[in-house]
């Protein structure tokens, strides 16, 4: 138990969607307050006290977030989100070198705003590599080497997945890009602050970070732009030439400075925080294989953030089950996708059937769950599964030893 | 800081009001993700949608016409986006100016009004957009923009409104106006910085430039900025009485200075002066000292010292241009803050003419 579990309130369901989006801080929004009160100022005001005080505020909260992933604060710009970042450094740098390279890898699990980025790409005449993963989420290095041609100009590829939670290796990624000679974006919202990320040791040239998966504020973001070599970009949004001429428009102060807010304390606490996750994490897995069979976690466990578990409940419908479990607030797959009934993209990148895939769950856990939440959610997750399960004719065959799969179902 | 300090940059931004401020700190305090199916994102999804109304009503929109941005930057550059031949007026906000590099610009007339024979000429070449503000962001003047709406029409031309400055001044509605996109910016108004709007007229293209998950239906995807949303709401429906002209009128009797655009219709709150032979920058820094802030511009050009180019546009003099500041008020300004800054702007005044004046004797 920690000192924030008492920020759930009883009527409240118990969240465990920390993927989709997370609490923010009650520290992070102590360190914003100022700056929505007095210190209100426009941070590119040079005329007055209150447009330097802002800029300050700014400035720091750069200075923060270039620290948890060991680069320069210059490199740092904010941006106001994770998909302005993943758009603006996957279009930005790819039209800015388009006379000269025309060629993208990505893979097939990405963010979706990167992947309808890359979409977008191939319909100005870029060249887009989609590589697969294996079937624990992971990319295969071999086959991303060769996937790198001398037209190639980034590499995108995110350091920890949405849904499934599964960490891929980013410096040797980082170390076949520079090899190579092509630039490396990785997709960092689910990973900064939760893994030890540091742009020099891994090699990246482009990482995208949000504010609101690291228990700060939504409305801001970063994209890390490594200056030596010198990345340069086309920017997406014009205007007063604000960061760097590449991201105009007033900087959003309280939003910047609860994201470096947001980012020290997540620096500070990362491997306390990681161990008490990974607790949870194996408790309610645990929890889990004491109780039911057939159940499968999608993802490898042990390249994975100790915050997400990614499960299938084989034989029960997983929107049924979300419509069960009223006293948990999880999701069926990611948040922006999470309105439509398509079997996640990322587990059939895994080679998860379209059955299994209809029955996962992702379980988020984060800074403010506390063991009893992880108990008590065990017992709703088996309490409905038992139900659902206990009305399936599927399970009832399984039970009997049919196997599912050889029955050869009529038309109708 | 001083423990009296009276702010006059309203145009740059504007302090955030308290309703705004306890409406996010709710909101933050609550979460979710709006996209999320479960009960902490429907929460956050409710927010929204009411936030959406309140912004729609402050200019006479539909909830659905609403498409939130990250600011009025990312607004304006939304509505040139993918547009090919754009018109814009000569004194547009560098967001606009620069979204559409080969766009035309229409001249401005003395009084920085846009002029309308220039705009009829040039609509003969059919552009696909014209781009005309509300209200300009340095001088307060007030476009004619019935006029502009009609001729654009007329030629077959979409028109996009930077109402930025003009929203929650006075009033600004979308469908009486008439034109197909207006930009709007929360931090200008009593709201948050970091967010904006694009008012998109039900029926009018747009091309989203944000790739990614299907927020705001489609047209610009990313998690929602929740609280920031939701403190827009907020500031939107407090602003919507508009703002009175009485504290500019009092202000601009107590400075001998000429108003620039004085003689066009104006914001309420804006003023663009000049103190002859007193150059802009050591008056921003003399006011500053007296307790005083004010700007020598617009903020986002503020650092680099170059001349306006909104005031080069209306023809003035560079000299006299070089000489002129921007004054501007807002929802907390009182009658105290307009005394202190003619007692602070006169004093300087006199310093700086006496001394003017010994160096010319001793020349």
């Amino acid at each position: 138990m920690n000192a924030f579990s008492q920020i759930r309130r009883n009527d409240q369901p118990i969240y465990l969607d920390y993927q989709a989006t997370t609490p923010m801080d009650p520290r992070v929004l102590e360190a914003m307050m100022p700056y929505f009160t007095h210190k209100f100022g426009n941070p590119h005001s040079r005329s007055h006290s209150y447009g330097w005080e802002a800029e300050e505020g700014v400035e720091k909260a750069r200075g923060q977030l270039a620290k948890l992933i060991g680069a320069d604060d210059k490199e740092v710009i904010f941006t106001s989100g994770a998909t302005e970042s993943n758009n603006l450094a996957i279009r930005g740098v790819a039209e800015f070198y388009k006379d000269r390279k025309n060629h993208v890898v990505t893979t097939v699990t990405e963010h979706k705003c990167v992947l309808d980025t890359c979409r977008h790409l191939e319909q100005s005449g870029f060249e887009v590599t989609y590589l697969p993963v294996q079937q624990n989420g992971l990319i295969d290095l071999e086959v991303l080497r060769n996937a790198i041609t001398d037209k190639t100009v980034v590499v995108s590829i995110m350091a920890v997945n949405n849904e499934i939670g599964v960490i891929q290796p980013l410096a040797e990624i980082g170390k076949i890009c520079r090899e190579k000679k092509t630039f490396f974006h990785t997709d960092a919202a689910q990973a900064a602050g939760k893994i030890a990320l540091d742009v020099e040791a891994m090699n990246i040239d482009l990482m995208s970070i949000s504010g609101h998966k690291i228990y700060g504020p939504k409305g801001i973001g970063a994209l890390y732009v490594r200056r030596k070599p010198r990345v340069r970009l086309v920017p997406l949004i014009v205007g007063g030439g604000q960061e760097r001429g590449f991201r105009s428009g007033t900087l959003p102060t309280p939003l910047c400075v609860g994201l470096g807010e947001a980012a020290e304390i997540c620096m500070k606490e990362m491997d306390v925080e990681a161990t008490r996750l990974k607790k949870l994490q194996d408790r309610m897995l645990k929890g889990l294989n004491d109780k039911l069979t057939d159940i499968i976690v999608n993802g490898d466990l042990d390249h994975r953030i100790p915050g997400n578990l990614n499960i299938s409940f084989a034989y029960v419908e997983g929107e049924s089950l979300m419509m069960g479990i009223k006293g948990l607030s999880v999701s069926s797959g990611s948040a922006c996708t999470s309105a439509s009934l398509e079997p996640s993209y990322v587990l059939r990148a895994l080679g998860v059937e379209e059955e299994m895939a209809h029955t996962s769950l992702r379980i988020g856990l984060g800074r403010f769950t506390t063991e009893q939440e992880v108990d008590m959610a065990v017992d709703e997750l088996v309490r409905h599964v038992n139900k659902l399960r206990a009305m399936s004719p599927l399970w009832e065959m399984a039970q009997e030893g049919i196997d599912i799969k050889s029955i050869e179902w009529a038309a109708h | 800081m001083a423990a009296a300090y009276t702010y006059l940059d309203h145009n740059a931004t504007s302090p955030l009001r308290p309703v705004a401020l306890d409406a996010m700190v709710e909101a933050l305090q609550a979460g979710g993700n709006p996209s999320s199916v479960h009960r902490t994102g429907r929460a956050a999804r409710g927010r929204l949608d009411k936030a959406r109304k309140q912004v729609a009503g402050l200019v006479g929109a539909l909830p659905a016409e609403v498409v939130f941005t990250s600011g009025g930057t990312e607004a304006n550059n939304m509505a040139l986006h993918g547009h090919e031949r754009v018109l814009v007026s000569a004194i547009e906000h560098e967001s606009v100016l620069k979204a559409v590099p080969a766009a035309q610009c229409i001249p401005v007339d003395r009084n920085g009004v846009i002029d309308l024979a220039a705009l009829e000429r040039m609509l003969a070449d059919k552009p696909a957009l014209v781009s005309v503000m509300f209200a300009n962001n340095e001088t307060g003047v007030i476009q004619p923009m019935a006029e502009v709406v009609r001729l654009a029409r007329a030629a077959g031309a979409l028109v996009h409104c930077d109402a930025v400055q003009a929203a929650g001044k006075v009033p600004v509605d979308l469908h009486g106006l008439g034109v197909d996109y207006l930009s709007l910016s929360a931090h200008k108004l009593g709201g948050p910085t970091g967010i904006g709007a694009l008012i998109v007229r039900s029926g009018a293209p747009l091309t989203a430039d944000r790739l990614g998950g299907g927020q705001e239906s489609w047209r610009r995807a990313g998690t929602e900025n929740v609280a920031g949303i939701v403190g827009f709401g907020a500031a939107a429906e407090a602003s919507r009485g508009g703002l009175a002209p009485a504290l500019r009128d009092r202000l601009e009797a107590g400075l001998a200075g000429k108003v620039h655009g004085a003689a066009a219709p104006r914001l309420p709150n804006t003023s663009c002066i000049s103190m002859p032979g007193v150059k802009a920058e050591t008056q921003v820094m003399a006011l500053d000292l007296a307790g005083v802030g004010v700007s020598a511009g617009s903020a986002c050009s503020s650092g680099k010292v170059s001349r306006s180019a909104v005031l080069a546009a209306m023809g003035t003099d560079p000299v006299e241009a070089e000489t002129a500041i921007r004054i501007s008020c807002g929802w907390n300004t009182v009658f105290e803050d307009i005394e202190r800054l003619i007692a602070a702007w006169q004093g300087l005044y006199i310093r700086v003419t006496h001394s003017d004046l010994s160096a010319a004797r001793a020349a």
